[in-house]
């Protein structure tokens, strides 16, 4: 009777949106007539922060503050159609939308500061704080606020864009499953330290030291909030969750948070993550989503390091103790295989 | 079905409500007043989101018959904020980036408050405990047991054992 | 903890950004935090009214007769919809994009395929009426035979689960039961292997569990119109399923989605909206279905398990020069989203891996338990658990560190990939490589000098020919297997490459120094097509099902 420390990795690849595309996103974007822009989406945030990431894209694409823009989603009479939030395409699809929309009403904004200072709207800059000005001429400018006035009550020029992002829906080849699934990925790595108590089957995790590769973190906390809270899922996934605890035969199946056991406050761990950022040829500033894959690599890792501590493979999730003690029982006891890799 | 009328305090202000026979109090509060920061998740205790405060201590609303508030001072999330001036938890939260969908927050922030009205120096494993009721499928509890942290020590409390470090 | 590691990649960034990559607050956050962000059921709604649902108590079961007298003068109870009182009562999910065949019933009719299956609705004065209301319901059915494994659901004989579907399979280009991946020679790979793996990997389905349960207030609007406040996910999706369910134009439904309470996937299949609006029709008030915790711990449609085959042939040296995969996707009593997910299975085969011969099989099967539906990782997740694990044993296998195993065998950009693309934007190694220094897991010199983007390409990039086979036609009656199909006469064609060995990636030259101040032109990504254009635009056109 022991409790037995092992480790575990796994890496892996996940697409970025949805499979084969044909999945449109639309975005609309309007200055007020004070220079504050609203973008306008059908797109939902369920948490994973669609609001967030759309108006920081649109902020940095327009050349404003932050402050200066909003996001409005999740009406079907004011915003233009999206596929929907799911299959990591939101940063992505609707980024990219935001971005078109976003040139669009930055474009005629230049015209109108370019008619303003009597220059051309190819010699104007943003500073990203509110100002236009010529470049390499800071002292010859003039306001967001000012052009949207002049624009709207004296040019009659309407500053506003519209976008839309669209991969063409791919072909699959019936004989061979040749297709174009998406156009970029993301990658992550996770190494998983756990503790297996050879008496009872239970694990407790211990440690998770991550590297994930997203393209380009639009909002780093945002990318931190999925990270972690994603790898608490995909550890609840691991070693907890099932409606058919018994599958494939679906009695005794959990009704309640009661019966349906996920892992609690006291019972996760550190987890020491690094990003990196390869961006996407086509992404938005080359961001792709992390909100999937990040679950992901903790099932493998977790199981492998099982077998490291103990030495049993449990191939079936979840991975409850009594599949843990069930295989130490048949093996004849717990095998620790020590350094991971064998042979040395 | 018969009406009977309740009346308790409500962050701090008098209400009146007529429930049902049976009626629990989530409802009376959703419902009957228009406070919605309590939601519904399980309607079986299980999940803590319509965790409120009555007399001080976290309850679940819906288990709780309303006719049995009468005369009770209840808090709810809407209640937390000082004016425009937040709580010291839901700045913490904030800066912490502590929520994702939010609907685990309203009953969160009721839970952590009613330990640090308590305790305000809570061990990391004070904080775990208290908020082992409410669940939240997004954050992974880390950043809001980091931010009910904070916002302990930020009222002046001496949080015991590490701040901000996870347990190996 | 998190940490930044900028200097990768970096010569391929332009760091040079204002609000992008900066830790700016949410815009939602101070509404979280304050308890004022508006969730669908956070409306009120004068008159408003609770619609309860009527589910099958039996997994597979003949509707002999209902008797609903009594719960029609059920105190409080305004309507109880039916079957016959939806307008258009079979749908599948994926119809609005053109993919599969309608199989769906909103209400069942005749027959029940799950437990838990809708049968009709109850609307009432309050939820407390509504279910005692549901319970003076009688109900009488003739259980039938229930299939609920998935290889068993496969074989001739077995009961048939849903009648769109005879064989208890959906059907690919009409013509096949299952998605192939055919790339090289598996067989002869195996047959030159040092070591063949071959494993069986089970994920059970897994419930969303969000702490807000699915749900959806439909209300008449003052322009003969209806006001839906929904959990979606997917706003025009669910607005789409309920149009033709209720045979609506489209412009007569106005949708508002809150921010949803958790979503991870559940709420994309449009679950509560048709029948609360067509309670709203029928009654002319604001009607709120909203499940029960019970209802979507059980009934709210799970990711649904899969069942992964892989057998892989491995070199000595530690390369992989085949895998075989069969995959088994159950979908539970009716398709929603699983004959996609079984296709993004394919697509995902082999792994992030360069593997010279890849042969796999994915299978959607129907059996008699609730319908599954995405999940976070829709169609990757089980397969990753799958492939993570055999790589592991495959490590062990030839005695090799798992992480330098992971390297050695990781795509790199110019790769072919199984489904004939070009591998790009590759990155695999790199994560490796720095989650194995974070973590002080040693690993030799030679693997941390190799990258993503040297070694790949040549060799790698060719199309290896490719036998093509018959085995699961539609209507053959044959049964799928999980053993090797009969190898079919090969092409008449250059004969098959023998696996070249994998050269091994020269070390990468290390990204010359920038000098202090270059300024690169500042660029924004433009959104790039990529790849050749086929011209579909319709999934019935890619998958050849014809709308019925």
């Amino acid at each position: 009777m022991a409790k037995h420390r092992g480790r575990g990795m796994a890496s892996i690849n996940y697409p970025i949106g949805m499979n084969l595309g044909g999945d449109p996103s639309q975005a609309l974007v309007h200055s007020n007539p004070e220079g504050k822009f609203t973008v306008t989406l059908s797109a939902i945030d369920l948490g994973q922060g669609m609001k967030q990431v759309t108006r920081q894209i649109a902020a940095e694409t327009l050349g404003v503050p932050i402050a200066d823009v909003y996001v409005d989603t999740a009406d079907s009479d004011t915003g233009p159609h999206d596929m929907g939030s799911f299959a990591s395409r939101g940063t992505h699809r609707v980024g990219n939308a935001v971005m078109v929309a976003a040139k669009e009403a930055r474009g005629v904004m230049l015209e109108a500061a370019a008619e303003e200072l009597e220059v051309n709207a190819a010699d104007l800059e943003t500073d990203g704080r509110g100002q236009i000005h010529v470049k390499g001429a800071p002292s010859r400018a003039i306001s967001v606020k000012d052009v949207a006035v002049a624009a709207q009550f004296r040019q009659g020029k309407t500053i506003a864009g519209r976008g839309i992002f669209l991969i063409p829906l791919s072909e699959v080849n019936a004989e061979t499953g040749e297709m174009t699934p998406v156009s970029c990925y993301a990658h992550a790595c996770l190494v998983a330290e756990l503790e297996v108590d050879d008496e009872t089957g239970e694990v407790a995790m211990l440690k998770m030291t991550s590297a994930y590769e997203l393209g380009r973190a639009i909002n780093p906390k945002m990318v931190e909030q999925q990270l972690v809270g994603g790898a608490w899922m995909g550890m609840s996934h691991a070693l907890y969750e099932t409606p058919e605890p018994y599958y494939p035969d679906i009695a005794h199946g959990p009704r309640d948070y009661n019966e349906y056991v996920m892992p609690g406050p006291a019972d996760i761990c550190p987890h020491d993550i690094a990003v990196l950022e390869r961006p996407a040829p086509d992404g938005p500033f080359g961001g792709k989503g992390p909100g999937e894959m990040c679950a992901n690599p903790v099932l493998p890792a977790i199981a492998n390091a099982i077998f490291n501590a103990v030495g049993v493979r449990i191939d079936e999730l979840p991975i409850t103790p009594e599949k843990v003690l069930r295989a130490i029982k048949a093996q004849g006891g717990a095998r620790p295989q020590g350094t991971p890799g064998g042979r040395r | 079905m018969a009406k009977t009328p309740v009346q308790f305090r409500l962050n701090g202000a008098d209400k009146a409500v007529f429930v049902d026979g049976g009626e629990n109090l989530l409802n009376a509060l959703r419902r009957g007043i228009g406070d919605m920061s309590a939601k519904f998740g399980c309607g079986q205790g299980t999940c803590g989101v319509c965790t409120v405060l009555i007399d001080g201590e976290p309850q679940l609303a819906c288990l709780t018959l309303a006719e049995t508030c009468a005369g009770r001072a209840i808090e709810t999330a809407l209640g937390l904020a000082a004016g425009p001036n937040l709580h010291p938890l839901q700045a913490a939260f904030m800066e912490h980036f502590a929520a994702q969908c939010g609907f685990c927050t309203s009953g969160m922030l009721m839970a952590a408050k009613a330990l640090l009205d308590r305790n305000p120096s809570p061990t990391r494993e004070d904080v775990a405990e208290a908020i082992s009721g409410n669940i939240c499928r997004c954050t992974g509890y880390e950043p809001i047991i980091n931010a009910v942290l904070e916002a302990a020590s930020k009222r002046g409390g001496q949080p015991s054992g590490e701040q901000g470090r996870a347990r190996i | 903890m998190l940490e930044f590691r900028k200097d990768y990649f970096q010569d391929e960034r332009d760091d040079r950004l204002n609000e992008v990559g900066q830790p700016r607050q949410r815009q939602d956050m101070l509404g979280h935090v304050t308890g004022r962000t508006r969730y669908f059921d956070d409306h009120a709604f004068e008159g408003l009214l609770h619609l309860k649902v009527l589910r099958s108590p039996h997994p597979h079961a003949r509707l002999r007769s209902i008797d609903v007298s009594a719960a029609e003068r059920s105190a409080g109870v305004k309507r109880v919809i039916r079957a016959a009182d939806v307008p258009v009562n079979k749908n599948t999910l994926l119809s609005l994009i053109g993919f599969g065949k309608d199989d769906e019933p909103l209400l069942a009719v005749d027959k029940v395929r799950y437990k838990g299956e809708p049968i009709l609705a109850v609307v009432a004065e309050s939820e407390a009426e509504a279910y005692a209301a549901l319970a003076k319901i009688r109900l009488d059915c003739d259980p039938l035979p229930a299939v609920f494994d998935v290889e068993e659901a496969i074989k001739p004989g077995a009961p048939v689960v849903n009648e769109t579907y005879p064989a208890n399979t959906f059907e690919y280009h009409e013509k096949y039961n299952h998605q192939k991946l055919r790339f090289g020679d598996v067989e002869r790979a195996f047959a030159s292997a040092d070591f063949v793996v071959e494993e069986r990997y089970q994920m059970s389905p897994i419930e969303h569990a969000p702490t807000e349960t699915n749900g959806s207030i439909a209300a008449p609007e003052t322009n003969d119109r209806f006001v839906v406040h929904t959990c979606t996910q997917a706003l025009f999706f669910s607005l789409g399923t309920a149009a033709k369910l209720l045979d609506l134009p489209s412009n007569r439904l106005h949708f508002i989605g809150g921010t949803v309470g958790g979503g991870f996937g559940g709420k994309v299949d449009s679950l509560t909206e048709p029948l609360a609006i067509l309670g709203a029709m029928l009654t002319g008030r604001p009607v709120r279905y909203v499940l029960g915790r019970e209802e979507e711990m059980l009934y709210g449609c799970p990711r649904g398990a899969e069942r992964h085959y892989i057998k892989d042939a491995v070199l000595r040296d530690g390369r992989i020069i085949a895998r075989k995969v069969t995959s088994y996707f159950d979908a539970g009593a009716y398709t929603r989203l699983s004959s996609y997910g079984a296709v993004k299975c394919i697509a995902h085969l082999p792994g992030p891996y360069t593997i010279p011969n890849v042969h796999a099989d994915s299978y959607c099967v129907f059996t008699n338990r609730t319908p599954a539906t995405a999940m976070r990782g829709f169609g990757i997740t089980g397969v990753d658990f799958a492939l993570e694990v055999q790589m592991d044993k495959l490590a062990h296998k030839v005695g090799m560190d798992p992480m330098e195993f992971r390297i050695l065998n990781a795509y790199r950009d110019g790769d072919m990939k199984a489904h004939r693309r070009k591998a790009h934007n590759c990155a695999l190694i790199e994560c490796v490589q720095v989650a194995a220094e974070k973590a002080g897991w040693p690993i030799r010199d030679e693997f941390r000098r190799m990258n993503s983007l040297t070694g790949g390409g040549g060799e790698r990039a060719v199309i290896p020919a490719t036998a093509s086979d018959e085995v699961g036609r539609i209507g053959t009656g044959r049964p799928a297997s999980t053993t090797p199909p009969r190898a079919p006469a090969l092409p008449i064609a250059p004969p098959p490459r023998v696996p070249q060995p994998v050269a091994a990636p020269p070390p990468p030259v290390p990204p010359a120094a920038r000098p202090a101040a270059a300024p690169t032109p500042r660029e924004q990504p433009k959104p790039a097509v990529p790849g050749p254009q086929h011209g579909a635009t319709r999934f019935s056109s890619v998958f050849g099902t014809r709308r019925r």
